[in-house]
């Protein structure tokens, strides 16, 4: 500065960041990683805000590694999941969920043209793990196990991988060559996978043939039976042997012209939707509860509606005459359970198929010690998905939770992980879970309008006579569309707002990808970051006095 | 029941430019603000109050003049609360030339320094700025000068609505109803008057100076742009600034940014511009709210929903201030195809 200060000056000027604002504040705002609910709700652990971030960019392929980290079958996920992180998207606040499936589905199909292959790093391990059935849930484990440097063999008792994605969803949900491609992917990461080889005794695996941890994940395929009084039955058909036939028999079983399909869950839904493809004239549902109650999903049961199928509400069926079908009404009480009424009315029929749910088959399982089947038929784990049996590990259909794909998905995961930490004697430590993210971190304003882009859907003609899929995919525009449709709940995604709004200027930023940072020397804690954050990444605490 | 597949070919960028910056733009396309680089004309350390609105708005208006010259400005201030916490001697938080005189003076001290520049041949750009008190009663009548001479200096209102700096006194800028030191919340007509005060932004317009606009602290993105077109303008030009004082305003210090939106939201500031004399352009409200919500978040306007013995809430002057909103809504057409607007202009 000058040598001579002007008449009257003693000082020369200096800089105001001489004076620390930071002491007068009461409240620090700190930056934090929130739990996006999707991320919460997704039973295969996805992290879905993560590789929506990549594909918010365009990054397809680095947004399916991150997929891949969780999930070994996009394609599939993308196309049969009943994504649960939809419904629990924060977005349905503002306009409609996130279409989460659609961007997966994409990232599937990418993947498939691209060639693709999951990248990891792992050393050999020297262990192997016997995986028994090939569903979901032991693709699913075999995939994991396989990363994290464990050498797997699949055995599974039927002439095809795949399970129950295979055998109990139609095609015209997924189209096998969706399936037969991340199978094989799969398999082509160095899997031995042996089919028609029905595993009778674990103990021996272990024993005999020295391996060292077994994951059992062999689906419910038992078909529940129920008592009707039957003066001359017409046919009587059960539900997943009908799908299994459309899989392996060379022709299509005979079904007569009407066909009643027992049951309120999604396969009496997928059963009387295969029916009206294979030409049956009247294809209808009977179910002792109303719509509210059935186990299906809602778009099942409005997509068979739409294909024709005729659901009858409200009824059960009390005794079959050769075609002559007797179903009582039923009414629901104030417990939600369905009463009968005693009036009774006829339905014409040739087939009947029940739908009534699947049991387990734990027979296999018998001579394992140790290992618990609870009342109701299924195996008991515990939090690591071990069974009773030191070593034997289950997951799947055949354990106590939700039957769908992504859970079994999900249970093939946890369990590898669990296996892992196992067979190196450690106890795999889940990472503790962030705070949720509710629509209340929110602050809206801040995101641009977008409806949901939509899926086309197949015409509803050929959706009656033929097994051609359903929903189409998203193009690329529109799932890079959709994508970029994601709020980044709880987690900071750089819009630079905090940097920009601070009065004080009291936040830094680090640089692309590496965030920001609060000087809180002069931060005096007026708190407008935290409340014009988009997304909900940074909090107001109080300060230690 | 078959579905068209929907074409959506759209640019869409997550929070679009509602945000300060937005990794999905390109850069140029991202604000002055979320840029590394910004030249931070205020730095840390000044003594403005939490969550200051002036502070912000001051920043976001100089950091983008600096950009548009090239760093080549010098900055003029009237006396108020932004030369007071920015500049108690010996320290100053202004990291650009930055020069203050008095109260009243400050758009005659900015012509001086553009005829000094422009005498010596030299390449530097002039803006003033002062606070609503500095700007609209006591340096009105250098303002008007200046304007009428047309002199190339871009002037700057920080509009908190009242003298802030000396105890929250009422200024021509404050609106109907608000409590202020000495337009206290008793009596019949509790706060200020209406009928009173003036709206600087038309008085500039009737100057015919080439361009004049509002701003808000809310609207980042148009006020950077605001100022970056002022900059390449020659000859007089005046932009007005809405700041939220927490203090004076008795808003929650993290309501800033929050209150300045509402102001636009309900109409109750409008945000526009206008060349020689002439409104070319106004912001239309993308959520219109009532004007309760804008004055319920302030403890000034409190009295208006007390309720209490022989009242309640005063829902006469609250219309009145709705009037205020719709006749701004009906007069800079703050609301798109609304067909109203074509017609009452």
């Amino acid at each position: 500065m000058s040598k001579t200060l002007p008449f009257a000056i003693t000082l020369d000027p200096g800089t105001s960041l001489t004076n620390e604002t930071g002491s007068w504040r009461t409240n620090r705002p700190v930056y934090l990683d929130r739990l996006p609910p999707c991320n919460n709700a997704c039973p295969a652990g996805e992290n879905i805000q993560q590789w929506l971030f990549h594909a918010e960019e365009g990054n397809y392929f680095t947004a399916w590694q991150k997929l891949m980290e969780d999930n070994p079958m996009p394609g599939v996920m993308g196309r049969v999941c009943y994504h649960p992180c939809e419904s629990a998207c924060n977005r349905a606040e503002l306009d409609e969920a996130v279409g989460i499936h659609a961007v997966e589905r994409f990232l599937g199909r990418k993947a498939w043209e691209e060639k693709w292959v999951p990248e990891y790093d792992a050393e050999p391990s020297g262990k192997s793990v016997l995986v028994v059935g090939a569903g979901p849930s032991g693709l699913s484990a075999a995939y994991h196990l396989t990363r994290l440097g464990h050498s797997v063999t699949i055995r599974e008792a039927g002439p095809m991988a795949g399970g129950m994605m295979r055998f109990g969803i139609p095609k015209y949900r997924l189209p096998r060559d969706v399936l037969d491609y991340e199978i094989q992917r799969i398999v082509d990461m160095g899997i031995d996978l042996q089919l028609d080889y029905k595993v009778d005794d674990i103990e021996m695996a272990f024993s005999a043939e020295g391996f060292d941890a077994v994951f059992v994940a062999v689906g419910a395929h038992l078909a529940k039976r129920t008592e009707i009084p039957a003066h001359a039955a017409g046919k009587i058909l059960d539900a997943v042997s009908m799908l299994r036939d459309m899989e392996e028999g060379s022709e299509a079983p005979q079904l007569g012209r009407r066909v009643i399909v027992y049951g309120g869950g999604n396969t009496a839904m997928d059963v009387a939707r295969t029916a009206k493809r294979l030409g049956v004239d009247e294809a209808m549902i009977v179910y002792r509860r109303s719509r509210k109650e059935m186990p299906a999903h809602d778009f099942e049961a409005t997509e068979a509606e739409e294909e024709g199928v005729m659901i009858h509400w409200l009824r059960t069926i009390k005794q079959i005459d050769e075609t002559t079908f007797t179903v009582e009404k039923m009414v629901i009480n104030e417990e939600g359970r369905p009463e009968p009424t005693g009036e009774f009315e006829t339905i014409e029929a040739d087939t009947l198929i029940l739908a009534l749910g699947q049991d387990v088959d734990t027979e296999f399982l018998d001579n394992v010690p140790d290992v618990k089947v609870a009342s109701d038929g299924v195996v008991e784990v515990d939090s690591r998905m071990m069974t009773g049996r030191e070593g034997v590990f289950a997951g799947g259909d055949m354990v106590p939770a939700e039957r769908t794909v992504t859970v079994a998905i999900g249970h093939g995961k946890k369990a590898a992980r669990n296996i892992d930490a196992w067979l190196r004697g450690e106890q795999f430590a889940e990472t503790e879970k962030h705070e949720l993210a509710g629509p209340d971190v929110l602050n809206a304003w801040y995101y641009d309008d977008a409806p949901q882009t939509k899926q086309s859907q197949l015409e509803l003609v050929r959706r009656q006579s033929g097994f051609e899929e359903v929903i189409k995919g998203l193009t690329e525009d529109n799932a890079f569309y959709e994508a970029r449709r994601c709020l980044s709940c709880g987690n900071c995604f750089e819009c630079d707002n905090c940097y920009g709004i601070c009065p004080d200027n009291a936040i830094s930023k680090l640089g692309p990808g590496k965030r920001f940072a609060f000087k809180y020397d002069y931060c005096k804690g007026c708190g407008m970051c935290a409340t014009e954050c988009p997304c909900g990444a940074i909090k107001m605490v109080p300060e230690e006095i | 029941m078959t579905e068209q597949p929907v074409t959506q070919k759209v640019k869409f960028y997550q929070t679009g430019t509602h945000t300060v910056g937005n990794r999905l733009m390109t850069e140029d396309e991202r604000s002055v603000q979320a840029s590394m680089d910004r030249s931070n004309a205020i730095t840390s350390g000044h003594r403005a109050c939490q969550g200051c609105g002036e502070a912000l708005g001051a920043r976001y208006a100089l950091d983008a003049a600096m950009r548009a010259s090239e760093g080549k400005i010098v900055a003029v201030n009237a006396t108020g609360c932004l030369e007071v916490f920015t500049t108690p001697y010996p320290e100053t938080s202004w990291q650009i030339p930055w020069l203050h005189s008095l109260f009243g003076n400050a758009p005659a001290v900015a012509t001086g320094v553009a005829a000094a520049y422009r005498v010596k041949g030299k390449d530097a750009r002039v803006v003033a700025q002062g606070g609503d008190g500095g700007t609209t009663d006591i340096g009105f009548g250098c303002l008007s000068g200046m304007w009428e001479r047309n002199d190339d200096v871009l002037y700057i209102c920080y509009d908190n609505e009242a003298y802030m700096n000396t105890g929250v006194q009422r200024s021509s800028a404050t609106p109907p109803t608000a409590h202020t030191a000495t337009t206290p919340a008793v009596g019949d007509a509790p706060g200020n008057i209406f009928g009173t005060g003036k709206f600087l932004p038309l008085i500039a317009m009737a100057h015919n100076i080439p361009y004049v606009a509002t701003a808000s602290v809310a609207d980042l993105h148009d006020l950077e742009t605001k100022v970056i077109k002022a900059m390449g303008i020659s000859g007089s030009r005046y932009i007005h600034i809405m700041v939220p004082c927490p203090l004076g305003w008795g808003s929650a210090s993290d309501a800033t940014i929050k209150v300045a939106r509402l102001a636009a939201e309900s109409g109750l500031f409008p945000l526009f511009e206008a060349e020689a004399g002439e409104i070319t352009s106004s912001n239309k409200i993308r959520r219109q709210v009532p004007v309760t919500e804008y004055l319920k978040l302030q403890k000034r306007f409190a009295h208006l929903f007390k309720k209490g013995p022989g009242g309640g809430e005063d829902t006469e002057r609250i219309e009145r201030i709705q009037r205020m909103a719709d006749t701004n809504i009906r007069r800079f057409s703050l609301i798109a195809d609304d067909a109203a607007a074509e017609t009452s202009q």
